[in-house]
């Protein structure tokens, strides 16, 4: 089932993006959006970059925008996803797309349900791959990186310098900026015995920094393993990356931006208490601020929902306290509509069945262009994450 | 360089140690080596010598360790007060696994402190100040979570006595042991090892299906004379090709052979017939014995 969602979102950005292509033949730019919604209280929002495929005109894509394309494909949080290795496959090895593929050409047929790649490589050789996926609909992500009250600016080097110290399977980093300095800390579950633990910090001063903007001290946890591969692609295309973050709770976005390219990676963040945040984000309804609009660049953010959790099946003992987001006050990351046996909308609104892990994640989507036919899912004032059915076979 | 004093003096011992250590690259290889060895050990601290010590269960047939590191050589700079003047000293119950990923981090550091610190627990607290690519210079903290072990237990982590062996031989070189046992694992979970007094040491596994075994020549017995008569003694006695055996567990001699990163300079092994086998390396500044409990 996590699967087929993965891929279903995947391919909806696909088409968005295809449909969008034939209209103008424009700059596009795909983005990947994760986000970490949990359950028990703490909202992980957490923000995976951009994969991106900027600079595809009409229907074809050149191979680094292709790489581009499978590099956001492997930032997916998940792992053995078969569907969503079948496209990771078509660009597997990418230092062989680059030698031999002259151009990618995508189509998607949406009567047969079919999206197809078809590499043109050298000396006329021609590799088709055809991929079936399942039409669905799309959650959709919509921040504003632009209020943050922190801004972070680093070349990648220095966060990977920084990450570097911590052990691989470490899950989340805190991050704590005050006036001058940042910290980062590995994250120590609170159900681990703190006694066992080895705690690791580091402390940046913010002369490492290409831009240090703290107007709030602040701390937040996010996911480290994003962070990791956000850095690795920011690292192989040597672009600055740039963090906002406001407080516990609301989400941090890792964005990467060039002249051509802007990825932004919205990542769930620990919340110190799930009902001040629930609360806090209902006073503050944004439209879709959608900054890519205003430009020549059409933007969409891939719509994917990926749980990481086994499912449903194994319940969780109900955590005594848990806050549920109250339904008249609707969390930015709630649905806007949903069905049943779908995920994520029974662990934010059936306070009787709390999720059996404590990260969710959640492939987000696209963020539509006004008047789109898929935007009208999502109401209109309300920052929302519109999640989707997941009743398909 | 500066001395530091403990932030918070420990419950146990009030008073600070302080540690600096410029040979990272080296303490982390030996605490690599012991944490594939062990998940938890204990780590000794006197003025002279810094100790991890594995003990106490050979008899239950568990595998015994004790290494033991000479300060100086290591550190720049050592300062330790133990619970007081008689009893000089500091043991400390850790994973070795969380010290050797912290002086991971510290390899490229331009110095490197180890302290005893109160946090939320007793702590032992690696500072490295890490060069970057701007003036200031960054620092990472590891706080490695200890048990403190009271004076009444040290007894438990003295240096074990070397057992009255039967036979003492240098070993072949560890690499090639390391190739043979790895296969003779796959063949039978236990493996006889056996040498004698003529520098011959073979490896065995008997099987019902196989006997495998592999021959050592010419590897030399080390000359224990000196004051210690009587393994001189009963040595001297033995027929030197009279073969002294021993079999142990194949998974731990692997454990033992997977875990050694640098050669050493020399390599030991003690038989008791039938008891135990007493590996020892020596390094430069490092020794390492090894205590495999035979089996029947």
């Amino acid at each position: 089932k996590v699967t087929w969602r993965i891929f279903k979102k995947s391919i909806e950005n696909q088409q968005v993006f295809i449909c969008r292509l034939n209209e103008a033949c424009v700059c596009v730019c795909v983005c990947v959006c994760v986000c970490f919604s949990t359950c028990q209280g703490h909202s992980f929002p957490f923000e995976d970059r951009g994969r991106v495929v900027p600079r595809t005109t009409g229907r074809w894509a050149d191979p680094p925008d292709c790489e581009l394309l499978a590099f956001g494909l492997r930032l997916l949080p998940i792992r053995s996803t078969f569907l969503q290795q079948s496209v990771q496959a078509v660009f597997r090895s990418l230092a062989t797309l680059e030698k031999t593929v002259e151009k990618c050409h995508i189509e998607l047929d949406a009567d047969r349900n079919r999206l197809t790649f078809t590499l043109h490589c050298k000396h006329g050789l021609l590799k088709t791959h055809n991929l079936s996926f399942q039409d669905s609909e799309s959650l959709q992500a919509v921040f504003d990186k632009d209020s943050s009250t922190n801004v972070l600016k680093a070349q990648p080097r220095v966060l990977t310098d920084t990450v570097l110290n911590f052990p691989p399977s470490l899950d989340e980093v805190t991050v704590t900026v005050s006036d001058e300095r940042v910290w980062f800390r590995n994250h120590v579950d609170q159900e681990a015995e703190p006694s066992k633990a080895m705690l690791t910090e580091l402390c940046l001063s913010s002369d490492e920094f290409d831009h240090f903007e703290v107007r709030a001290r602040s701390s937040v946890t996010f996911c480290l393993k994003e962070l990791r591969g956000l850095l690795v692609f920011a690292e192989s295309t040597g672009l600055p990356v740039s963090m906002y973050f406001d407080k516990p709770g609301s989400p941090v976005v890792l964005s990467v931006t060039d002249s051509v390219l802007d990825g932004n990676f919205v990542l769930a963040t620990l919340s110190d208490e799930s009902g001040v945040q629930t609360s806090d984000r209902t006073g503050t309804p944004a439209p879709p601020a959608d900054d890519f609009m205003n430009d020549e660049l059409e933007s969409y953010l891939i719509a994917m929902d990926t749980s990481m959790a086994a499912g449903p099946s194994v319940p969780a003992p109900l955590a005594p306290g848990r806050v549920v987001s109250p339904t008249a006050t609707p969390d930015p990351w709630s649905p806007a509509h949903s069905e049943p046996g779908e995920d994520l909308t029974e662990e934010e609104e059936e306070p009787g069945r709390p999720p059996n892990k404590k990260f969710r994640s959640l492939f987000f989507g696209s963020v539509y262009p006004p008047g789109s036919p898929l935007g009208g899912h999502t109401p209109s004032s309300q920052k929302v994450l519109a999640s989707d059915s997941e009743d398909d076979g | 360089m500066a001395v530091e004093r403990l932030e918070e003096g420990l419950t146990f011992n009030p008073s600070p140690i302080l540690l600096q250590d410029q040979s990272q690259v080296r303490a982390g290889g030996v605490v690599t080596t012991i944490s594939k060895l062990t998940k938890t050990c204990v780590l000794r601290l006197t003025p002279d010598n810094l100790y991890f010590v594995l003990s106490g269960k050979v008899d239950n047939g568990g595998v015994g360790m004790w290494c033991e590191l000479s300060q100086a050589k290591f550190f720049d700079e050592f300062q330790l007060e133990g619970v007081s003047a008689e009893a000089n000293e500091i043991c400390l119950e850790l994973a070795p696994d969380n010290l050797s990923r912290a002086l991971k981090t510290a390899q490229n550091a331009k110095t490197v402190k180890i302290k005893l610190t109160k946090k939320h627990c007793p702590c032992l607290t690696i500072a490295a100040e890490l060069p970057t690519m701007s003036s200031a210079s960054r620092v990472v903290t590891h706080d490695i979570p200890v048990d403190v072990i009271p004076k009444r237990l040290w007894n438990d982590f003295k240096e074990p006595s070397m057992p009255d062996f039967d036979v003492s031989i240098y070993m072949p070189p560890l690499k090639i042991m390391k190739n043979v046992v790895d296969r003779m694992k796959n063949l039978s979970n236990f493996l006889v090892i056996e040498a004698n007094m003529n520098g011959e040491m073979n490896l065995k596994i008997e099987t019902d299906l196989v006997s495998v075994a592999t021959h050592f020549r010419d590897l030399g017995n080390p000359p224990w004379a000196g004051g210690d008569g009587s393994q001189a003694g009963a040595n001297s006695q033995r027929d030197p090709e009279a073969m002294v055996q021993a079999r142990v567990d194949v998974r731990k001699l692997q454990q033992f052979l997977m875990g050694q990163q640098f050669n050493p300079s020399k390599a030991m092994c003690n038989i008791v017939q039938n008891t135990i086998i007493h590996l020892i390396l020596l390094y430069e500044d490092v020794s390492l014995q090894y205590f495999i409990p035979a089996v029947a």
